[in-house]
């Protein structure tokens, strides 16, 4: 039942993509663990941890682009989805460090024998074992995505004021999960992880599976925005991007539509987010800040709206940028920058990079291609080649 | 209507004593109206008489305010919203030609088709024989067998108006309403347009408004013409045409 579409959704564009993230995924881990520190060819460990952060926020990229370019949903909201899959996993890598915390207490994270909690909050049971956590990853952003959903687009909330609602719905997470009584850590969120399926989460070997697996999940996830997108139902989605009401006529169900891809979009958000955290070694507030959620939808921009491969490629190109230039004396002027740059995009480039790559390129191989069919003509002698009209 | 048939009458489509304003301005006024199965039917009438009003309420875009709107004389058409409208086998051409551009002509017919329209369906859809058929014949029908791996956004204003009807044939409905077909073609492309709505007359019901008086002619079927909302006069083109009334709001001495 899914062989047809795997064939269907994996062009030689696709499979480029693919065997480039495979490669990466293997070559990189690779190099850091087995060449000796200091070789040129070795890459350094905190450039794996770095690495690996672009890839999470890559898989962010493409599950915007998989609503905002294929379906014209604006979700300004999309970092929540992120930091809710983030969340889950810290979840389970706080109860990972039993009495290694500063308090010693096996049962409760050390956030929680400060601020003088009794017990364990009851959502937090579970949360030991990782089945359990990675589950959450997938079904907490998902439930949100799909009740969130299911009010907006029954009630036919589209363009700019959906986007406002993802503002409002983000900010709305961020307030709650600043606060200690919610439970998840307040202002400093949760941090000091010692380890991940018993693994230590500083190692570098744990490290670089981490970068491997990211990888894997980029894969993963654009295969299926790819098996999503060259289906019929993608299609439909873009039918309902360029022409909603058309669409609702021809007797589709918009809004169950929105609501599927929605939902899939935000699963794929929660990932990216649970491989992030144990990267980064901290999750916090500050993720669900409806900024971050803007700034991913640059990424899209820049890449290229509705491509997939643009949108991955524009997470690490913008995310590359970011660190160059706030590590250095224009620090203070990288959020002009990141504004300019949309500005730029969108008045030079609205089609992202990719987009105007493909422009560019596909007339120039039909063109190659005519000319090819008229020469293997005139060879035939079948036909002969048309006069200019 | 005391008769205990389940249907309360044959006709396809039935409106009677339709209401509906905005904010005070009665935009259909008693409208009253029947279309017998088969029938093809021409409405004019002049901006603002309602002509297009009255397809957003039968397509369930609008709800009037009282009335009863009947399709097939036992469904209620005014509790439905547009997809099931949809599924229910009434299509509509809108007055501004609306394909879906950035796809092909193809892939604009293949979306119309009345197959499973679920979420389900059409992510595990895969083209096949009778479909591939069905979407051959529109593309002959409409004249745009050559166009069929075009993008639809290409082209002519002419040629997009025959997608669009050809969008509505692929999706078969009983009923096709058709919202100013002719507006901005060519006379020639007029004229294969009244030929395309007679051929498919022949097997669907269909609804036609147009300003275009030639046009209306050429088609040689029922007129209605629309005033203020509400019917003003009805019956074969040079009976409304010689109306006092309608060439006095309408067509002008």
């Amino acid at each position: 039942m899914t062989s047809h579409m795997l064939t269907r959704s994996l062009d030689r564009a696709a499979t480029l993509f693919i065997l480039i993230v495979a490669t990466g995924g293997i070559l990189i881990p690779l190099s850091n663990l087995l060449l000796p520190a200091g070789s040129p060819f070795q890459v350094p460990t905190y450039l794996v941890a770095l690495w690996g952060k672009y890839v999470c926020y890559a898989v962010l990229a493409l599950s915007i682009d998989l609503i905002w370019g294929y379906c014209g949903i604006l979700s300004l909201g999309h970092g929540a989805f992120f930091a809710l899959g983030g969340y889950a996993m810290g979840m389970y890598l706080m109860r990972q460090i039993g009495t290694r915390g500063v308090y010693g207490n096996p049962i409760l994270p050390d956030f929680m024998v400060f601020l003088n909690y009794p017990r364990l909050p009851w959502y937090w049971n579970g949360f030991d074992m990782f089945w359990f956590a990675a589950i959450m990853v997938i079904l907490v952003p998902g439930l949100l995505a799909f009740c969130f959903g299911w009010f907006a687009f029954r009630s036919r909330v589209t363009g700019v004021y959906l986007s406002i609602i993802t503002q409002a719905m983000t900010y709305a997470l961020l307030l709650g999960f600043f606060r200690n009584d919610f439970g998840f850590g307040g202002n400093n969120g949760l941090t000091d992880f010692k380890d991940i399926l018993g693994f230590n989460v500083q190692a570098e070997g744990t490290r670089a599976a981490l970068f491997a697996l990211s990888c894997l999940a980029l894969i993963i996830a654009f295969v299926i925005c790819r098996a999503v997108v060259t289906s019929k139902l993608g299609k439909v989605l873009i039918a309902i991007r360029d022409a909603e009401s058309r669409t609702r006529f021809i007797g589709y169900r918009v809004e169950s539509y929105k609501l599927f891809v929605f939902t899939l979009s935000a699963c794929m958000a929660g990932v990216a987010g649970a491989l992030y955290v144990p990267q980064v070694g901290i999750i916090n507030p500050s993720e669900f800040a409806p900024g971050n959620s803007i700034e991913a939808v640059i990424w899209v921009a820049v890449g290229g709206r509705g491509t997939l491969v643009g949108a991955a490629l524009g997470a690490i190109v913008v995310n590359y940028a970011k660190t160059f230039f706030t590590s250095g004396v224009l620090a203070p002027y990288w959020l002009f920058m990141l504004g300019a740059l949309f500005i730029l995009v969108t008045l030079l480039l609205p089609k992202g990079i990719v987009g105007t790559f493909n422009s560019w390129w596909q007339p120039f191989k039909a063109r190659q291609l005519a000319a090819a069919e008229a020469s293997a003509a005139r060879e035939d002698g079948v036909s002969e080649p048309k006069m200019a009209e | 209507m005391n008769v205990m048939d389940s249907r309360a009458t044959s006709a396809l489509l039935y409106l009677d004593g339709v209401h509906v304003s905005f904010d005070g301005f009665r935009a259909i006024n008693n409208l009253s109206l029947t279309l017998a199965p088969g029938e093809m039917r021409a409405i004019i009438g002049p901006n603002g008489a309602g002509k297009t009003t009255m397809m957003d309420i039968i397509t369930g875009k609008t709800k009037p305010d009282e009335g009863a709107v009947l399709f097939d004389g036992v469904t209620d058409l005014t509790r439905l919203d547009e997809t099931r409208i949809a599924e229910l086998g009434i299509g509509r051409k809108f007055q501004k030609p609306t394909v879906f551009e950035s796809q092909t002509v193809e892939d604009n017919l293949m979306l119309a088709l009345n197959v499973d329209h679920s979420v389900r369906g059409t992510l595990f859809w895969r083209e096949s024989r009778s479909e591939t058929e069905r979407i051959d014949k529109v593309l002959e029908t409409i004249r745009l067998t050559d166009a069929r791996s075009r993008l639809a956004g290409s082209l002519s204003h002419g040629q997009k108006q025959w997608l669009e009807i050809g969008m509505l044939l692929a999706q078969d409905p009983k009923l096709l309403l058709v919202d100013e077909p002719v507006a901005g073609m060519t006379d020639v492309e007029t004229h294969l347009t009244a030929e395309l709505l007679k051929e498919i007359n022949k097997n669907h019901t269909v609804m036609v408004v147009e300003h275009d008086m030639t046009f209306v002619r050429e088609l040689g079927v029922k007129v209605t013409c629309l005033h203020e909302g509400t019917v003003l006069a009805e019956g074969t083109i040079d009976q409304v045409s010689s109306n006092e009334r309608v060439i006095e709001v309408y067509l002008g001495r």
